[in-house]
């Protein structure tokens, strides 16, 4: 095993999360401003189902379903959703303008052979509009405020409030992507970022259970800094938080790249990318948003300042809890949170 | 708990075997389905108004999706409403979507045949019962119609207060169905209801009381408008029987039965369909029909027991409250008693799945407007097969890297994670297949996925316990066996912690949202339920066992607890991990 991957294994990273605050609040700043500028200049691109769109109804028994989709591209649509029926076929498009409605009539008449008054169009509303959006919204923030209070139950506030900024801060990025990448979003993206959502809200729970556990044990006379603490706890599910976004995002991936390179467009690519995407931030926020902003709120309580100043008095120039943490009472300090403070030491 | 779960699995197994159910429904975008147009129509021929055509698609929404598992999609196109429902050859669905279902409660003023009854039918020689001692058997039924689905709602439990009316409502039906009813006689609550099955010849058709020549004998004219009754008189349920007939509440009505062999004078509405609070379907206990159970509120409950009181008070045939909906009366039983506390049930010849249907047309409330059904199209999926087949051979090479992986990094224990993932897709498959045969859940392209998302959720339990071993084991004071059991106590607490959050997200998106949002948030909490079952009566147990074997237990090379990868010391102490700092 090469050397870092030994000491990921043997869990013997320490990486200083919690002490980057900065890097990590510019970072999801500019990734934040990025995706809310496209979200302003470019929007979503909503589907049929959000918007309702036309619905041309033609006979055409020979073509198959790769011919009409490619025809009506052809003829300038964006969005095709192709149906055979009983009486031919169903294409259902965006919202077409009048001229261009004839454009297609045209384009597949011509193509079919077919007069163009044979090509019929309908115009339909939105299935997943109005009231389903409507609900769904209430659902989300009846959601939210359930989270915040089972977490703040389970939990604290703080931490439910970390979660949630860093739910948010998932789904906008998320958002974000589809913005700038102009990919469709259907009832099936939509359906991804709920994906997201759980997986966001359950890896930042994975990882304050164990913030939790570790911070727990400080008391007046710890050795530890709550920030020092929540960062030991963070490397301490840092293998576990690897390893649970390798599992989960590996058939995504296998998803999204077969969606991608097969299949071209379609749900698959769609719904994928969201999950690829929104589960890569949800690990990052996790351990570089949730994490930090929880530290920034705890160390403002007066019995962790208190600690904190404690121990800088202690330390003296450095500053830190190095020397604590090598203090005799710490038995066998050649492991753990040691290499965390040395390393911090050197800088 | 292996065995609990393999019993769990076994029994699922069996239920799909028994139902002959093996592949789940799919949805759709998978499967395709059928596509219904209808078109409204208005009494003037006006378009019908934004407002109210928005309220039908909701209603419509409720109907075909109540339970937002089914995957059936509902909008608007011009003034018209297209429904899709997935599966192919689902027309009766347009009967759900389209009716109306208007329920009115009216007394009944005045009964007789549907039709002129041909004369070779009238069995001449039936006993006329006596009065007094049988309400019910007096003439309002023809002969030419035993109405099997028609009978009594009587309850074997009846306790007067809560559940007075199954004992109350005793229809008056052709003495053969009447028959069950008779096996309970004692337990009746209602005092007249006994005299009035004894009385009633059982397996034998009773005739009319009054002479069949005639359909407007034994008709008290007293208090029915005049207009009304001509109606009445020239009313043929055999030509027209009314169905989806203009039913003003406010005014008298004329109807006939469901099976055009009565017809009904009805008052004005007593009780309409806007307060029934909910409806089920549910079997009756001593006849085991089909029934459906309605409770009322706001003014709902008053107004009932108002009209069932006047009708206890009436004489035949206005001892009835007749249900009448959409134009048809469907049930008409005799009132026994005053019926308070605001339920009731309908009977009325049904199967279990009208039951089912009119429940939830009665439950969603009726439609505002009236529909005439357009076209109705078969539609095949809008993915195609090469979506499903694309999404299902990517989700298996992800998993298999999930395994390799999962072999790789935990070598012995891979084992366990990867017999366990095996067991969460099996769990979740039976799952999926069984609740498509009974739930009407429908799997889309986005579920599928979801699954395949839910199935790494799942691992991430193992790898939480399986890190909470190394780290006990790294503490290096405690034997393996040891360590699996403290570690599952900590770990337990994190995958339960963590998977409530993924619960609640699903319960409130699943009872907030409608739709496809609603039918996600069901398979998201049906695969967390899974992922606890999983990790709980499999992994757990499954952990512990090899904790025994020597491979494991000594720390062999290949188990993943070796000391060297885990960099044990032996030397003396106790490494300090982060929770002891």
């Amino acid at each position: 095993m090469s050397g870092i991957a030994r000491r990921l294994y043997r869990g013997e990273v320490n990486v200083d999360f919690v002490g980057r605050k900065k890097l990590w609040y510019g970072l999801s700043a500019v990734l934040l401003l990025i995706s809310i500028a496209g979200l302003v200049i470019n929007g979503l691109n909503l589907g049929v189902e959000f918007k309702g769109g036309s619905v041309f109804s033609f006979k055409a028994p020979a073509a198959d379903i790769q011919q009409v989709r490619t025809t009506f591209n052809d003829a300038g649509v964006h969005q095709v959703i192709a149906q055979t029926t009983n009486n031919g076929w169903r294409v259902t498009t965006e919202s077409l303008p009048e001229e261009e409605v004839t454009t297609v009539q045209k384009t597949v008449a011509q193509k079919f052979g077919l007069q163009q008054n044979q090509v019929n169009l309908q115009v339909i509303g939105a299935s997943w509009g109005g009231q389903v959006a409507d609900k769904a919204v209430v659902g989300l923030i009846v959601f939210m405020l359930a989270i915040i209070l089972y977490l703040t139950l389970a939990f604290e506030w703080k931490m439910a409030l970390a979660a949630v900024v860093a739910l948010l801060h998932d789904l906008v990025i998320t958002a974000g992507v589809y913005a700038w990448s102009g990919f469709e979003v259907t009832p099936a993206t939509l359906l991804g970022f709920l994906t997201i959502l759980g997986y966001s809200l359950y890896d930042a729970v994975v990882v304050f259970d164990m913030i939790k556990e570790v911070t727990a044990k400080l008391g007046t006379t710890s050795k530890m800094t709550y920030t020092q603490a929540a960062n030991n706890a963070l490397n301490h599910t840092l293998i576990r938080s690897l390893n649970t976004t390798l599992v989960a995002i590996l058939p995504v991936a296998a998803i999204l790249f077969i969606g991608t390179t097969l299949f071209g467009a379609g749900t698959l690519k769609d719904l994928s990318l969201a999950l690829f995407v929104g589960m890569i931030v949800g690990t990052y926020s996790s351990l570089c948003v949730a994490t930090p902003l929880l530290v920034t709120l705890k160390e403002r309580e007066s019995r962790y300042q208190a600690i904190a100043r404690r121990l800088a008095a202690h330390g003296g120039a450095a500053g830190t809890a190095a020397k604590s943490t090598r203090q005799p009472v710490t038995a066998g300090a050649a492991n753990g949170s040691v290499p965390d403070a040395e390393k911090r030491k050197k800088k | 708990m292996l065995l609990v779960l393999l019993a769990i699995i076994l029994a699922m197994g069996g239920v799909m075997f028994f139902n002959k159910a093996f592949t789940p429904e799919y949805g759709l975008d998978l499967a395709g389905g059928t596509t219904v147009t209808l078109q409204p129509v208005t009494p003037n021929g006006t378009p019908p108004t934004e407002e109210s055509l928005n309220l039908a698609v909701g209603i419509i929404r409720n109907r075909v999706n109540g339970s937002g598992i089914s995957d059936a999609e509902v909008a608007k196109s011009g003034d018209n409403i297209v429904i899709s429902v997935p599966g192919a050859g689902q027309e009766e669905v347009v009967k759900l979507v389209g009716t109306t279902a208007e329920l009115r409660f009216r007394q009944v003023m005045a009964v007789a045949a549907g039709s002129p009854p041909p004369p070779a039918q009238m069995p001449t020689q039936a006993p006329t019962p006596a009065p007094s001692a049988s309400p019910t058997a007096t003439g309002k039924q023809n002969s030419k119609a035993p109405k099997p689905g028609q009978t009594a709602t009587p309850s074997p439990t009846g306790s007067p207060a809560g559940r007075a009316l199954s004992s109350a409502l005793t229809n008056p039906s052709p003495g053969a169905t009447q028959a069950p009813s008779d096996k309970k006689p004692a337990k009746n609550a209602s005092p007249s209801a006994e005299p009035s099955r004894s009385a009633a010849p059982s397996a034998q058709p009773t005739a009319p009381a009054m002479d069949p020549n005639d359909p407007m004998a034994g008709v008290d004219p007293t208090g029915i408008d005049p207009a009304v009754l001509k109606q009445f008189q020239e009313l043929d349920c055999a030509k027209d029987n009314g169905q989806g007939a203009q039913d003003d509440p406010n005014k008298q009505f004329v109807g006939c039965s469901q099976d055009a062999g009565t017809k009904y004078v009805l008052d004005k509405a007593a009780v309409t369909g806007t307060s029934i609070d909910t409806a089920t379907a549910g079997v009756d206990q001593t006849t085991g029909e089909w029934l459906v159970q309605l409770s009322f509120k706001g003014d709902g409950p008053t107004q009932w027991s108002k009209v069932t009181t006047t009708a206890f008070n009436s004489q035949p045939p206005r001892n009835q409250v007749a249900m009448v909906l959409d134009g048809v009366v469907i049930s008409a039983p005799v009132i026994q008693e005053p019926i308070t506390g605001g339920r009731a049930q309908i009977s009325g010849s049904f199967t279990q799945v009208t039951a089912d249907e009119l429940a939830s047309q009665l439950k969603f409330g009726a439609l505002p407007l009236k529909f005439k059904k357009g076209s109705i199209e078969e539609v095949s999926s809008t993915l195609g097969a090469d979506q499903l087949r694309g999404g299902l051979i990517a989700g298996a090479i992800g998993l298999g890297l999930v395994l390799i992986y999962s072999m790789l990094y935990y070598r012995g224990l891979g084992i366990v994670s990867v017999l366990s993932l095996l067991v969460a897709s099996v769990l979740t498959y039976q799952a999926v297949v069984i609740l498509g045969a009974f739930a009407g859940f429908r799997l889309s392209l986005p579920h599928i996925i979801g699954l395949i998302v839910s199935i790494g959720i799942t691992a991430d339990s193992f790898i939480v316990y399986f890190e909470r071993i190394r780290d006990e084991m790294k503490e290096g004071r405690r034997s393996l066996r040891t360590a699996v059991e403290v570690a599952w106590v900590r770990a337990r607490r994190t995958i339960l912690i963590a998977d409530a959050v993924m619960f609640i997200a699903a319960v409130v998106l699943y009872f907030l949202a409608v739709g496809g949002v609603a039918g996600f948030a069901f398979a998201m909490g049906l695969t967390t339920l899974i992922d606890i079952a999983v990790v709980f009566m499999f992994t757990k147990p499954f952990v512990a066992l090899l904790a025994k074997r020597k491979f494991f237990a000594k720390g062999h090379k290949l188990s993943g607890l070796d000391a060297e990868r885990m960099s044990v010391q032996t030397s003396v102490g106790s490494k300090p991990t982060p929770q002891e700092a």
